[in-house]
């Protein structure tokens, strides 16, 4: 068993019910104590169940738990349908994690946007994560309607004025407005690149918190990033975790470089999987190795982990990777009337 | 076309400065026509114009001089504060893979144009009840009545 103390302000006396409020956050959520005690953070993505089944979602949590600080439900990713990410967050809340709703700018206008983030917040989500949506044509309903009425920054300054007016965007009072620690997207590894730092300006401008970025796969061109980014200062002014992933192998690599949208990954690295007796260990391998760079990058806040269809290693990487140094994040033991999961006894 | 109107940023720039400044002068006497009555012929004449040099949409709040005079209503998420992050590799659409992305171009575009910094203004949701009508007539409006 290994000896964990939990720190007191991540703790709440019920799992469901908020925090107690710390000055100067915005939101009652343990993944923005996390990031302003200037610990690493780790995030890691939930794909929300084609069912209607809670306990689905349950068991795709449970991977996570006792070793990320919150947890991302996608929301319709890849532009294909699945339990939506509000329902998928507020079943997370009753059991005491700490969900990141992403809201897609694809499927909703700012009506729905709007009273949906007042619901995920009076349901106990504390992070929103603000996202322009893959287009329609790469789903299984390409005969949809693309909505896209706001963009990823727009977005984010209506609902940080919800936050901080306590106003829709119509100017209509808010009687509670919504306690949400914002964050958005970026990627920067896709063109056109000299502009990707200053469209990151652009979101912390609009009220971004925290950024998720896409599959880091290529540190030479991250560091390039991060080296603009801190040169305008932008790290201190917002968290930046850097989007990691196992590749299952290089034919997987392949695959995703021509289907997902925005996903780069060098030559090199298919290479190397092509190149390894156990292509799936080395995939883990080459995850864990990116995360250790990354954990001694200046300016990196922590990494968000996308493990497509293998979300039960994350728990692996991430402690093979040694970068909790031995920080727990929260489980459902460190209450004391909850049992732990059998994931993480003995 | 389109993209011709953005490699020529510069010369769109001033040619819309100049423009800008000759509908500030006409607006008193557009006022005194009737803008209600301008609507329609004006709206023909400017989706006619704009439409042959920009692939205009009519969106009725052209924001064309802070993104490149790469019109941002052809990307096909309408997105008019950036690129997402779907953009190809060559620098094409992520929904079109054989149209080069609208705000690859609009970077571009703003390189060469003397107010091209304002790319990196943030631009409000967009009224989508302006759509169809002409920015043009708008403008006017605004200069007639705040001179």
């Amino acid at each position: 068993m290994i000896a964990v103390v939990p720190h007191p302000h991540d703790i709440g006396v019920d799992p469901a019910a908020p925090l107690v409020d710390l000055p100067g956050h915005s939101s009652r959520g343990r993944l923005e104590r996390v990031l302003r005690r200037g610990e690493f953070a780790v995030t890691a993505e939930l794909s929300p169940p084609d069912s209607a089944n809670v306990e689905e979602v349950e068991e795709r949590a449970r991977n996570f738990e006792g070793w990320v600080d919150g947890i991302n439900a996608t929301d319709g990713s890849g532009a294909h349908c699945h339990m939506s990410s509000v329902a998928v967050c507020a079943i997370l809340t009753r059991i005491g994690y700490s969900p990141v709703m992403q809201i897609s700018c694809r499927d909703y206008n700012r009506i729905a946007i709007q009273g949906n983030v007042l619901g995920a917040a009076a349901l106990g989500v504390g992070n929103v994560l603000c996202l322009t949506g893959d287009g329609v044509q790469c789903g299984d309903h390409p005969e949809a309607k693309p909505v896209f009425d706001l963009d990823a920054i727009s977005l984010l300054s209506v609902i940080r004025a919800m936050r901080d007016e306590a106003r829709f965007l119509s100017g209509r009072r808010l009687t509670t407005a919504p306690r949400v620690f914002l964050g958005a997207a970026e990627n920067p590894f896709a063109p056109p690149y000299d502009f990707r730092v200053v469209r990151l300006k652009k979101k912390i401008d609009a009220g971004a918190q925290f950024v998720q970025t896409q599959y880091c796969f290529d540190l030479k061109m991250l560091r390039t990033f991060m080296m603009k980014a801190r040169d305008m200062g932008l790290d201190e002014r917002c968290f930046i975790l850097v989007g990691v992933g196992p590749l299952a192998s290089a034919k997987a690599a392949r695959w995703m470089r021509a289907s997902v949208p925005g996903v780069h990954i060098p030559d090199a690295v298919i290479a190397r999987l092509e190149g390894a007796a156990d292509q799936r260990a080395e995939g883990k391998r080459i995850c864990i190795e990116m995360i250790q760079a990354l954990r001694e990058e200046p300016g990196v806040a922590g990494v968000h982990v996308m493990a497509y269809r293998q979300e039960q290693k994350v728990a692996e990487i991430v402690h093979e990777s040694g970068v909790l140094r031995g920080r727990a994040p929260w489980r459902r033991d460190f209450i004391p009337k909850m049992q732990p999961v059998e994931s993480l006894e003995g | 076309m389109r993209t011709w109107a953005v490699r020529h940023s510069a010369l769109m720039e001033r040619l819309y400065n100049r423009f800008e400044t000759a509908i500030a002068r006409a607006a008193p006497m557009l006022a005194r026509i009737g803008f209600g009555r301008l609507e329609r012929p004006v709206a023909a004449l400017e989706s006619g114009v704009k439409g042959f040099l920009f692939d205009c949409r009519m969106c009725g709040d052209c924001v064309l001089s802070k993104t490149g005079m790469s019109c941002p209503m052809n990307c096909p998420k309408g997105l008019r504060n950036g690129p997402c992050g779907g953009v190809r590799a060559n620098g094409n659409c992520e929904v079109y893979p054989d149209m080069r992305c609208v705000w690859a171009l609009a970077c571009e575009g703003s390189l060469g144009m003397r107010e091209g910094g304002a790319i990196a203004e943030i631009l409000p949701p967009l009224n989508h009840a302006l759509k169809g009508s002409s920015a043009w007539v708008r403008l006017a409006r605004e200069k007639a009545a705040r001179p």
